[in-house]
């Protein structure tokens, strides 16, 4: 029961760090010289990515972490409630 | 009533503000001492973290140094919030759960043994130290600017509040005290930076202002940035001029350092649930996103004004700004052609790393430099980084009281952060000294009165800092940083993800992080200076992006050896395996 707790943690874990990865390494740097050949407004993707972009993703994966932990929580604390 | 008069009141009231909070909830217990008797709503411990992980160096320096670099300076923006998002995911959650004072407490405890948390107080009471020292240099910038006191009075007045606050109060006390840091730094951030927006680009939002169009034209701020950048010899604003590999590591040193910074990490302790510490990661998280999102913004604005209002202006016409600068020595002008024009473009003005000023007084009226001027190129202005956030104000010719608020803000930013160092390192050598190492038998009350202690000595070895600034501020940064991703944070990390590394690991691969980081910073950065240079750094790695190298080593070295040696005792297990638990 704990194991599987474990396990799901490691998976969203997992998940939200190559998302994290790929906008800050990834956009940011590897491919930002690339990506600046598109243009949203006045900004070269290349470069928004490197000094907007990734700021936005950081909050947003942050929020999509608590949200995926508190459902995983109710679920097991539920289950271990129900097992007395 | 002018600027002057106005930053007296500001700063004043401010400080008074925060002497009144330091007062209301002063500590009375080890528990309130350190972790603030665990009672702290998201909400206020989201703005008390903001405030303490922005620092002097985010609020003054950072905008003023991307300003310069252009894209290079993104390594700040993704390093110091990507950094973040590692602690909030990796490490708080279960360290919250673990559910002791320090940090060093946890390694001593998942690694059972003294000799590991030794290592680790070590590591932290550095890169604590460094951080310090870098708070009050910018405590002494902002005193001696803006309220011309001498810049020795301003950091003991500084020293003086942080005392104050700090060694009464406790994490309680600086707790609160630094949401209310956190309101007035933002405030002051964002208050230029939307008016300045606006005249700009007629856009009030800053994020979204600096990729815009000008005013009455069609071209974008940033397609102008570049045309003027390049035109005046430097790289194009937008573009890098490091080579991928190092911004990689910079960044990563930069993201995996500021993991590993206890200062912010304590933070999490304060919190009443291991869901409300995640809860307020998040809110943290924003923010701290609001001033980073609007740093590079202020930025753009402040180069393109920059470049705007002393290209090929007369010196004797020059503006206000410029002058005041350049009588506290962060702004110097070396007018090589002899024409009486200002004449900025790419290179170094001046021979030698700083201006170097005498008494005298040239044709202009300006400031005479000792330095012989640098005849290889035609730039002849020095500016200092640093001011660029204070001036901007001034250089947009904002209302006086934005130029006060500036002021304020940026006390807050050095102060909060520095009083939040200063409560680890008593914490470190109170509690994990004395109590936990040499003198297990004293009480509760005992060890208060030691915490106390060593926050006051720590204060004062701080306002020394700024007294005497060591000449390496700049340089012992990098060290900070790097130390901290090299050592601190891959203990943390595999003491929370991987059961079976045993204290030999641990401690080997601390020792050659912090050995191998701190050999490689010190020969490019104090031995051979000369030699600091792409073509001879390792693998074109500068000394401010090797702390990822270290860190790598660490993980190698501790796993190597950890195979060697037997598995942690069960007590080891069980605490993991419960600091796993929902």
């Amino acid at each position: 029961m704990k194991q599987n707790y474990w396990r799901s943690n490691l998976k969203i874990l997992s998940i939200l760090i190559s998302v994290w990865f790929i906008v800050s390494f990834g956009f940011g740097i590897i491919w930002s010289d690339f990506l600046d050949q598109f243009q949203i407004g006045g900004f070269k993707l290349g470069f928004w990515f490197a000094q907007q972009g990734s700021i936005y993703f950081f909050v947003l994966l942050v929020f999509v972490y608590i949200h995926l932990m508190n459902k995983l929580d109710k679920k097991y604390k539920n289950d271990s409630e129900g097992d007395h | 009533m002018d600027t002057q008069v106005l930053t007296y009141i500001f700063v004043g009231l401010s400080f008074a503000l925060y002497i009144g909070i330091a007062i209301w909830s002063r500590a009375s217990s080890t528990n309130e001492f350190y972790i603030a008797g665990k009672g702290v709503h998201p909400i206020a411990n989201g703005m008390a973290t903001a405030a303490d992980w922005m620092s002097a160096a985010s609020f003054i320096s950072m905008a003023g140094l991307i300003a310069f670099l252009g894209k290079d300076g993104s390594v700040y923006l993704m390093g110091w919030t990507g950094g973040y998002v590692l602690l909030a995911l990796l490490l708080a959650p279960y360290l919250r759960k673990f559910g002791q004072y320090t940090v060093p407490d946890f390694i001593g405890a998942r690694y059972y043994s003294n000799a590991a948390r030794l290592v680790a107080v070590i590591c932290l009471i550095f890169v604590s130290f460094t951080y310090v020292a870098g708070q009050m240099r910018g405590v002494g910038i902002v005193f001696s600017r803006f309220l011309e006191v001498d810049i020795n009075l301003g950091v003991i007045i500084g020293m003086c509040i942080v005392f104050f606050y700090a060694v009464l109060g406790g994490m309680k006390g600086i707790t609160y005290t630094q949401v209310a840091q956190y309101c007035v730094l933002i405030f002051a951030y964002l208050v230029p930076a939307i008016f300045i927006s606006i005249l700009m680009t007629g856009n009030p939002i800053p994020q979204l202002g600096f990729g815009d169009t000008l005013v009455n034209s069609d071209v974008y701020l940033l397609d102008k940035l570049d045309k003027v950048t390049t035109e005046l010899g430097f790289n194009a604003y937008t573009e890098n001029t490091k080579s991928n590999i190092d911004i990689f590591c910079i960044t990563a040193a930069l993201m995996f350092g500021t993991a590993g910074l206890p200062h912010v990490i304590v933070r999490f302790f304060t919190v009443p649930k291991v869901s409300d510490a995640r809860k307020s990661a998040g809110y943290a998280l924003i923010f701290i996103a609001i001033l980073y999102s609007t740093a590079p913004a202020v930025s753009a604005f402040a180069r393109m004004n920059f470049i705007d209002s002393v290209q090929e202006v007369q010196y004797k016409e020059a503006p206000s700004w410029f002058k005041n600068w350049e009588n506290i020595g962060l702004i110097a002008w070396k007018d090589k052609n002899n024409d009486e024009l200002i004449q900025y473009s790419s290179g170094n003005a001046l021979e030698g790393l700083k201006p170097n000023f005498n008494n005298g007084r040239g044709l202009s009226g300006e400031r005479l430099v000792n330095n012989n001027p640098d005849l290889t190129n035609s730039n002849e202005v020095y500016i200092d980084r640093d001011i660029m956030v204070l001036a901007n104000p001034e250089i947009a010719q904002l209302p006086g009281w934005v130029v006060a608020l500036v002021a304020a803000g940026a006390l807050a930013a050095a102060l909060s952060t520095a009083a939040g160092l200063l409560l680890v390192i008593s914490a470190s050598i109170s509690h994990d000294l004395l109590k936990k190492t040499f003198m297990p038998q004293i009480t509760e009350k005992q060890e208060l009165f030691y915490a106390r202690c060593s926050a006051a000595v720590a204060i004062f070895i701080a306002g020394l800092f700024g007294i005497y600034p060591p000449g390496f501020v700049a340089q012992v940064v990098a060290f900070a940083f790097g130390l901290a991703a090299a050592t601190i944070f891959p203990a943390l990390l595999m003491g929370i993800f991987y059961k079976r590394l045993n204290k030999e690991g641990a401690i080997a691969g601390m020792l050659s992080g912090l050995v191998i980081t701190s050999a490689y910073i010190i020969y490019y950065k104090f031995i051979n200076i000369n030699l600091n240079s792409a073509d001879n750094w390792f693998l074109g790695i500068s000394p401010e992006g090797f702390g990822f190298i270290g860190m790598i080593i660490n993980f190698a070295v501790a796993l190597i050896v950890s195979y060697f040696f037997s598995k942690p005792p069960d007590d080891v297990y069980h605490m993991i395996d419960k600091i796993r638990e929902p």
